[in-house]
C-alpha cells in the first residue's frame, strides 16, 4: 500500500512538473515563434552571467518581474470574486490532466500501474466537466473588476464558452461510437491495432485522425474557441478591450490567468494526441517489440523501453500539437464576435451532428 | 477515509446552500450554489455513481450555472435594486416554514426502518450500465423527456423570435 501511494505521488508529481514547466516554457515559444514568423529576432535579452541561451531565462524573468509587483485590486471591486476568479481559471485546466494518460502499463519490482494519474470509466467526461468549470474564472474575473471593459470580456468568453463547449462534445461522440469506450486509455490502445482490407493487414494504424478526420477539425476549432486564443480571442481583444477581462489584473494573479491559459493549450494538446494521434502508441511498436510492417518479424525489446518509449512520444505528440496551435495563433487574424457565434452555432454543430449521423451508418455497413 | 470525505463535502454542501440563501448578492449567491452542485457531486461519486457525478458537474455547473451568471451579469442589478432588507412578515413566514419543515424530516427518518447497504457489483455506476439501462427498462421516460425538452426548446426559439420581429 505505502509503495503504490509513493507510485502514485510520483505520477502526480511528474505530470504537475512536466505541465507547470511546459506551460512556463510556452510563454517563450509564443514570443519566439511570433518573432519567427514576422521576421523579428524576439526574445534574447534576458541574461544569466552574460549568457542568454536563445532567451530561455525569459520565463523566469517573468517570474521574478510577477512575484515582485504590486497586487492591486479596485476600490470598488468585489474582492473575494476578484481573488478567487484567477485560481478559478488555473485550477481546472490542471485537474484536467488527470485522466490523460501519458504511456502504457508499466511494469516495476513485479507491480503493474499504467501511467495515468485516474483511469477513470467516465475519461473525457471528466476533462470537460472539469473544464467547464475554467468558465467561472474568466466570468467572475469580468464581473468583480468593476471596469466595462472588463465585464465585456466576461459577458464574451462566457457565451462563447457556452457555444462552443457544446461543439467540443458533440464532435468527440463519434471517435466514441468509433472505439467504444469513454475511458481515454482505452481509446489510445484500440488505436494501435491496424485497418483491414478484405482480411488483409494494411498496417496502417487505426488512429483517430483517420477514422475520424472530420471530427479531428472540428475538435481542434471548438478546442481553440474554448481556449480564447486568437482568431477566437475577442474575450480579451487588445485593440477594443484593453485586455479583457484581466483587465484589472496585476502581478501573480495576472500571471495565473497567462498560466491557465497555456496549461489549457497542453491539455488541448494531450488530449488530441490521445484521441486522435494513437496517444502513447508508436506505430507498429507493440508490447512484445517491434513489429516491421507486412512481414512476421518481430524484433523484441525490453518491455521497460518500449514504455519509456512511448511516454517520450506522447511529449513529442503534445509539443507537435503545441506548435499546431502557436501557428494558428499567430497566422489568423481575430474573428467578430457574430461571427464566431455564427461559426459555432451553424457550421461547427451541425457539421459535428452529421459525423455522428455518418459514423452510425458506417458502424451498420461494416457490422453489415 | 470514506466516512471523513462523506463528512466533509456534507458539510461544505450544507454550508453553501445556507450561504446561497442568505446572502443578498446574487453572483456570491450563485457561485455558493456552484459549490452546492460541487459537493453534491463528490457524493455522488462516494455513491460510486462517478457517471451521474460528471453530468451533475458538465450540465449543472459547467452549463446552467455559468447560464444564470451570464443572465446576472447582464441585468448588471446595482444596490437598490436588489432586495430590500427589511425583514418582512414573509421572513419570519420562511423561516417558521424552514423548522417545521426540518422536525418533518426528523420524524421522517424515524420512522423509517434502519437499512444495511448492500454491495454493488463493480459495473454499477458506469456509463454502460447507465445506458443499458435508460435505453432498455426507461426507455419509455426517456424518450418522453427527449419529446419533452425538444417542446421547451422549440418554445424557447418561439418566445425568443416574437420579440425580435
Amino acid at each position: 500500500m505505502p509503495l503504490e501511494a509513493a507510485f502514485m505521488a510520483a505520477k502526480i508529481g511528474f505530470v504537475f512538473f512536466v505541465v507547470l514547466n511546459l506551460a512556463g516554457l510556452l510563454g517563450w515559444v509564443e514570443r519566439k515563434q511570433s518573432a519567427l514568423m514576422q521576421d523579428r529576432i524576439g526574445a534574447n535579452r534576458a541574461p544569466i552571467l552574460g549568457i542568454t541561451l536563445i532567451g530561455l531565462f525569459h520565463p523566469l524573468a517573468d517570474a521574478i518581474k510577477a512575484f515582485t509587483k504590486e497586487d492591486f485590486i479596485p476600490a470598488r471591486a468585489n474582492k473575494v470574486m476578484h481573488t478567487l476568479a484567477p485560481l478559478l481559471a488555473l485550477v481546472p485546466a490542471f485537474t484536467a490532466f488527470a485522466v490523460i494518460p501519458f504511456g502504457d502499463t508499466i511494469t516495476l519490482g513485479g507491480r503493474t500501474a499504467s501511467l495515468v494519474i485516474a483511469d477513470l470509466d467516465v475519461g473525457v467526461l471528466f476533462v470537460f466537466a472539469i473544464m467547464s468549470l475554467a468558465a467561472y474564472g474568466v466570468v467572475l474575473a469580468g464581473w468583480s473588476s468593476w471596469n466595462n471593459f472588463s465585464l465585456l470580456g466576461g459577458l464574451r468568453a462566457s457565451a462563447q464558452m457556452l457555444s462552443y463547449e457544446i461543439v467540443m462534445g458533440l464532435t468527440l461522440v463519434g471517435v466514441f461510437m468509433t472505439y467504444g469506450s469513454l475511458q481515454l486509455t482505452e481509446i489510445a490502445r484500440a488505436q494501435g491495432e491496424f485497418f483491414t482490407f478484405g482480411g488483409v493487414n494494411t498496417w496502417i494504424p487505426k488512429w483517430g485522425i483517420l477514422t475520424q478526420p472530420l471530427a479531428f477539425f472540428l475538435f481542434m476549432a471548438a478546442a481553440i474557441a474554448e481556449s480564447k486564443r486568437a482568431p477566437f480571442d475577442v474575450a480579451e481583444a487588445e485593440s477594443e478591450l484593453v485586455a479583457g477581462y484581466f483587465t484589472e489584473y496585476s502581478g501573480m494573479k495576472f500571471l495565473m490567468f497567462w498560466m491557465g491559459e497555456f496549461v489549457e493549450i497542453v491539455v488541448i494538446s494531450g488530449l488530441v494526441a490521445t484521441l486522435f494521434f494513437g496517444g502513447w502508441q508508436i506505430p507498429w511498436l507493440a508490447r512484445d517489440g517491434f513489429h516491421v510492417p507486412f512481414t512476421q518479424i518481430v524484433i523484441a525489446l525490453p518491455a521497460i523501453l518500449i514504455t519509456l518509449a512511448g511516454v517520450g512520444a506522447f511529449w513529442t505528440k503534445v509539443l507537435v500539437l503545441i506548435w499546431l496551435q502557436m501557428t494558428v495563433r499567430w497566422t489568423l487574424p481575430r474573428f467578430r464576435y457574430d461571427q464566431i457565434m455564427r461559426m459555432g452555432w451553424k457550421m461547427l454543430l451541425p457539421l459535428s451532428l452529421a459525423n455522428i449521423f455518418v459514423t452510425g451508418a458506417v458502424i451498420l455497413l461494416l457490422q453489415g | 477515509m470514506e466516512q471523513a470525505v462523506f463528512y466533509v463535502f456534507a458539510a461544505i454542501a450544507l454550508g453553501s446552500s445556507l450561504a446561497m440563501v442568505v446572502q443578498r448578492n446574487p453572483v456570491a449567491a450563485a457561485m455558493n450554489l456552484v459549490l452546492t452542485m460541487f459537493s453534491l457531486a463528490a457524493l455522488f461519486v462516494l455513491l460510486q455513481a462517478h457517471f451521474l457525478a460528471v453530468i451533475q458537474l458538465l450540465v449543472y455547473a459547467g452549463a446552467v450555472m455559468v447560464l444564470f451568471l451570464f443572465v446576472i451579469m447582464f441585468l448588471n442589478l446595482t444596490e437598490d435594486q436588489m432586495m430590500p432588507g427589511r425583514r418582512s412578515i414573509l421572513h419570519v413566514a420562511g423561516v417558521a416554514l424552514a423548522i417545521y419543515a426540518l422536525f418533518q424530516l426528523r420524524a421522517l427518518i424515524q420512522r423509517t426502518p434502519p437499512v444495511s447497504a448492500k454491495p454493488v457489483d463493480a459495473a454499477f455506476g458506469t456509463t454502460k450500465a447507465i445506458g443499458r439501462l435508460l435505453f432498455s427498462d426507461y426507455l419509455l421516460p426517456f424518450e418522453i423527456t427527449s419529446v419533452l425538452i425538444l417542446a421547451a426548446i422549440v418554445g424557447a426559439v418561439v418566445l425568443a423570435k416574437r420579440r425580435l420581429d
